[in-house]
């Protein structure tokens, strides 16, 4: 609804009137709110069913639930939604809190890597922080410690680090400052923008920062697939993934 | 390039001081160098040759500031076990190449390496190392030459050993022992006499000096040999000459052997933990705070143990006791070590023939109360109140070193402390799933504080220290930093403690550290908290007021002043003083103040120094803050060690028209032009008719005491009574714009 788009539900299994009757219940309030819905039956193996039918449906954007660490959900977590994301060519939204009564999402965490599709995840951040009301968009530029690439022995070499990564800081802000300037006016006025250098492991300390900035949605970009090894092993997003953070939505 | 210009000009400012520091911890270095040469059971001057070695390289290759490099009391342990089982000289040869292998640390960045290791287990393993080095020499300094297979035998020899002594039927010996026992009375009384003039020789060289001095006295006045057993006596210290000339050859042929290699790995081991732990300690005593690069100090130190194994010397390692004795005499930088070997190499040169006056069981008391300190009641009654399973982990590390060895020693230390920390979190995969994880966060908030958050998530325990560790080293400490254990399951003592010592740091430099989140963790469980760890001590003060604290009491009521005897909280108002820039507040207590708490009265219990050089101090201080900001200066009065000072290149500012003054008093401060404004006559003329305090003034507040001592209810009011008077003083003559 608040994207304008259409609802696709995906069940794993056969199809049966009782599920049918189920789902249209469950989702009743929101027909009056001009919901359009597709149930699509799959059998088969989860994560192939799944990919198979975002495939035939052209879906562009697929909601995955999955529970923070609990050791019945962890096979989940671990196995099929990770699976999924690997593998999904569209947009993946895996959720940790879902709720019936929707929880206001307040603060969006959005990364911006030195990497190509940085400026599509920021572009959608905008979108999705502007359409979900949220107050606050913090863009959390990572500077691993090979960039800083000093290594502090004493009080000398300390500055020299500080000053390199005061360097660094600027660069990232003002490449940053680039892509948002770009981002249409109505996006951007409800939100407070912040951006946060933070000195860390790529991938994993963002979802450290979210986590610690009480974020409610954390905004990635998808793995790089150019190499065949990233393809196998996509490590920035393992992190999230096993940990989940919070709400995490994947930009393809 | 002024800048460059300026450090040469400050290093020959700060030359004269170094090399008076250097003199004084010669006279320390002499002594223990030798001691701990014949306790490693090689010849005493090996000790000497590592000293001097190692003054001469470190101080020009090493990365630290106010260090002290030199033979180390942790290497007898590992040295004795080599020397009995590999020989003398292939003892050099596996010297040198621990040397070798020191470097390769260094060159891997592993000045890293003591940090992991779990606290309690490198206590247990320091206090195992004093218990062997006591245990073998206090037979030596009854007079009592025992040659026993294991060092636990030697500590189960002692009772027989002391009973022995009253059995001696040969008058040398029963002089030799004498030697000792007084000797190690110097050692233990000396800390606690505060004569000034005593203080200015270590207690190691009055030991060396009164023996020599019997041993001429019994030459040239009494004409009658000396009574001590010649057995007894320092043999072995060539001249000058034949040091240089006769090299020892080094005995490579066993390098091969299993043994061998264990050795040199232990005698690695030893030597760099031991410099790394105490290049870390004297970074803490450091006035300046400036922090030491381990890795090239690991660096140096492999190179200088290379050479000195070749000239004959054991490892240089760096060393605590002599390094605080340079700092609390004025060492700032590495012309303090450079010169301590100057000085060493004149000794050997002039005195060497004076050195075999020296009693062993006198030299041997030593090492006794140096073995004592590292194994001291205290330490485990510290340890203890940080938690039993703590206690374990000693204990382990301990008897597990005693009966085997030191490598196994702290490997069953760092496995018990593992095993103690699964069962304590009763999960072993909490430690398993997020061992490699990058758990720290750091970021500088963008936000409305400008300050340093560090994020700690999953376990924090000596296992991943080094990732916290390497993150906190990147701030500059003086900024502001918050690290927040609240994502954290687990913290461990030796993380507790390491950041007990940030936080010191931070707050001498002007930052400010804070750690937070730990709130819940204590109810979860039981873990021992360094900051927790202040509270069992709490109690005894509390209870029962003694007669002291009850006229306190009475004189807070007549004063309209609050009274308070448990300990207080804050202690780092006294940081910014200069008086406390080397030394340590350990506790404040029975303060009597003003309701705005601008005037408080306290006792306080303050150290200085580490290690054997430790001496606690308990004083009365007044301290005053003002409303108006006046210079920096300190005064006392003047004294016959203000003038040895004056040499040295303090400076006493003089205040025109006041002979008097000046010659009685000691006037020291950065901003000479400023205080000499602020000394007006009629503050000049108050202090000239009043009673003699050390005033110090660091900007806004002032720090009055007189004696090294707790004042009594007499010296409390005269106390109170002048700086009172002094305020209002200061008041009328800051009221003038002397601060332009």
């Amino acid at each position: 609804m608040l994207f304008n788009s259409k609802l696709i539900l995906i069940h794993v299994g056969n199809p049966s009137e009782e599920k049918t009757t189920t789902f249209q219940e469950i989702l009743a309030p929101f027909f009056i709110d001009g919901l359009t819905v597709d149930i699509v039956y799959e059998p088969g193996k989860p994560v192939e069913s799944i990919l198979k039918s975002v495939d035939a449906k052209k879906i562009d954007l697929l909601i995955l639930g999955a529970l923070k660490r609990e050791n019945f959900f962890k096979y989940y977590v671990g196995s099929i939604a990770r699976k999924i994301t690997r593998k999904a060519k569209c947009s993946v939204l895996l959720l940790i809190n879902p709720s019936v009564e929707r929880i206001k999402c307040k603060h969006v965490v959005v990364n911006g890597l030195k990497d190509e599709k940085t400026e599509q995840a920021i572009k959608a951040a905008f979108f999705v922080g502007s359409a979900l009301q949220a107050e606050q968009l913090t863009i959390v530029e990572e500077i691993t410690q090979q960039e800083v690439a000093i290594n502090i022995n004493d009080d000398k070499s300390l500055r020299r680090a500080n000053l390199k990564k005061e360097k660094l800081r600027r660069q990232e802000d003002s490449r940053i400052n680039n892509i948002v300037e770009a981002i249409p006016i109505k996006h951007k006025k409800n939100l407070t923008l912040r951006t946060q250098p933070i000195f860390g492991k790529r991938g994993y300390s963002i979802g450290h920062f979210a986590q610690v900035a009480r974020a409610d949605l954390l905004i990635m970009n998808s793995p790089n697939k150019s190499g065949f090894i990233d393809r196998l092993f996509p490590h920035d997003l393992e992190h999230i993934l096993t940990e989940l953070p919070t709400d995490v939505l994947i930009i393809q | 390039m002024s800048q460059k210009r300026n450090n040469i000009k400050d290093f020959f400012k700060a030359l004269p001081k170094n090399i008076f520091s250097g003199f004084v911890v010669s006279l320390i270095a002499l002594p223990l160098g030798l001691g701990l040469a014949m306790a490693s059971e090689m010849p005493p001057i090996a000790g000497i040759i590592t000293a001097v070695v190692g003054g001469l390289l470190v101080s020009f290759l090493g990365g630290s500031h106010v260090t002290i490099t030199g033979p180390g009391n942790g290497m007898v342990g590992v040295l004795l076990v080599a020397v009995t089982t590999l020989g003398l000289e292939a003892t050099y040869a596996a010297i040198v190449c621990s040397g070798i292998l020191i470097i390769a640390l260094g060159f891997l960045r592993m000045g890293k390496l003591a940090d992991f290791f779990p606290s309690s287990a490198i206590q247990g393993m320091l206090a195992a190392i004093g218990l062997i080095i006591l245990g073998k020499q206090f037979h030596i300094m009854l007079a009592n030459k025992l040659s026993l297979e294991r060092s636990l035998d030697y500590l189960l020899a002692i009772p027989e050993t002391v009973i022995g002594v009253f059995q001696y039927e040969n008058t040398g010996l029963v002089y030799a022992a004498m030697a000792g026992i007084l000797a190690l009375a110097i050692m233990v009384f000396y800390p606690r006499i505060r004569n000034k003039y005593l203080q200015l020789i270590p207690a190691p060289m009055w030991i060396v000096l009164l023996s020599v001095a019997f041993s001429y006295y019994y030459e040239l006045i009494a004409q009658s040999p000396n009574p001590i057993s010649a057995k007894y006596m320092l043999s072995g210290i060539p001249p000058a000459q034949e040091i240089v000339s006769q090299l020892p050859t080094l005995n490579f042929s066993p390098i091969g052997s299993f043994p061998f290699w264990i050795s040199v790995f232990s005698i690695t081991l030893i030597a760099s933990i031991e410099s790394l732990l105490s290049i870390k300690a004297v970074d803490k005593l450091d006035p300046q705070k400036r922090r030491s690069n381990s890795n090239r100090d690991l660096k140096a130190l492999g190179l200088a143990t290379i050479g000195s194994g070749f000239l004959g010397g054991i490892n240089v390692v760096t060393v605590i006791a002599r390094s605080s004795v340079n700092v609390n005499n004025g060492g700032s930088n590495q012309s303090a070590n450079f010169s301590h070997a100057v000085f060493l190499v004149i000794f050997i040169v002039l005195f060497s023939t004076q050195l075999t006056r020296i009693p062993l069981p006198a030299l041997m008391a030593i090492l006794v109360y140096t073995g004592y300190k590292l194994a001291s009641p205290k330490l485990v009654r510290r340890i203890f109140s940080v938690g039993k399973e703590q206690l374990l982990i000693f204990f382990t590390t301990l008897f597990v070193t005693l009966f085997v060895d030191i490598i196994t020693g702290i490997l069953a230390g760092v496995f018990i402390t593992f095993i103690i920390h699964v069962l304590m979190n009763k999960s072993i995969s909490l430690f398993l799933r997020n061992i490699l994880k990058p758990n720290i966060l750091m970021f500088k908030d963008t936000g409305t504080k400008n300050d340093y958050y560090v994020s700690v998530k999953h376990f924090c325990s000596f296992l991943n220290y080094y990732k916290l560790k390497q993150k906190l080293d990147a701030i500059p400490q003086s900024e502001d930093v918050v690290v927040d254990f609240s994502m954290c399951e687990f913290v461990d003592h030796t993380v507790m403690d390491n950041l007990n010592s940030y936080q010191d740091v931070f707050l001498k430099s002007g930052g400010h550290f804070e750690v937070i989140g730990l709130d819940l963790h204590g109810a979860e469980s039981k873990h021992p908290f360094a900051l927790r760890r202040l509270i069992p001590d709490l109690g005894l003060l509390q209870k029962n007021l003694t007669k002291r604290q009850t006229t306190l009491q009475e004189i807070a009521d007549n004063y309209k002043m609050k009274y308070e005897a448990k300990e207080a909280e804050d202690l780092h108002f006294l940081d910014r003083f200069h008086f406390f820039t080397s030394k340590k507040v350990e506790s404040i207590y029975n303060r009597m103040f003003n309701a705005e708490k601008t005037f408080i009265l306290f006792d306080i219990n303050y150290s200085e120094g580490e290690f054997i050089a430790k001496e606690n101090v308990r004083t009365t201080m007044l301290h005053i803050h003002l409303n108006n900001q006046i210079p920096e200066f300190t005064l006392d009065r003047e004294g016959f060690l203000e003038k040895v000072y004056a040499f040295a290149g303090y400076k006493d500012i003089p205040i025109e028209n006041h002979r008097d003054f000046n010659k009685r008093f000691y006037l020291l401060g950065e901003n000479t032009t400023v205080i000499q404004q602020f000394f007006d006559d009629d503050l000049v003329h108050f202090f000239e008719s009043n009673p003699y305090y050390h005033v110090e003034s660091n900007g806004n507040s002032l720090l009055v005491f007189s004696k090294e001592r707790v004042a009594g209810i007499k010296e409390i009011k005269a106390l109170y009574d002048f700086g009172k008077r002094l305020r209002d003083t200061i008041a009328t003559t800051a009221a003038q714009p002397v601060l332009s």
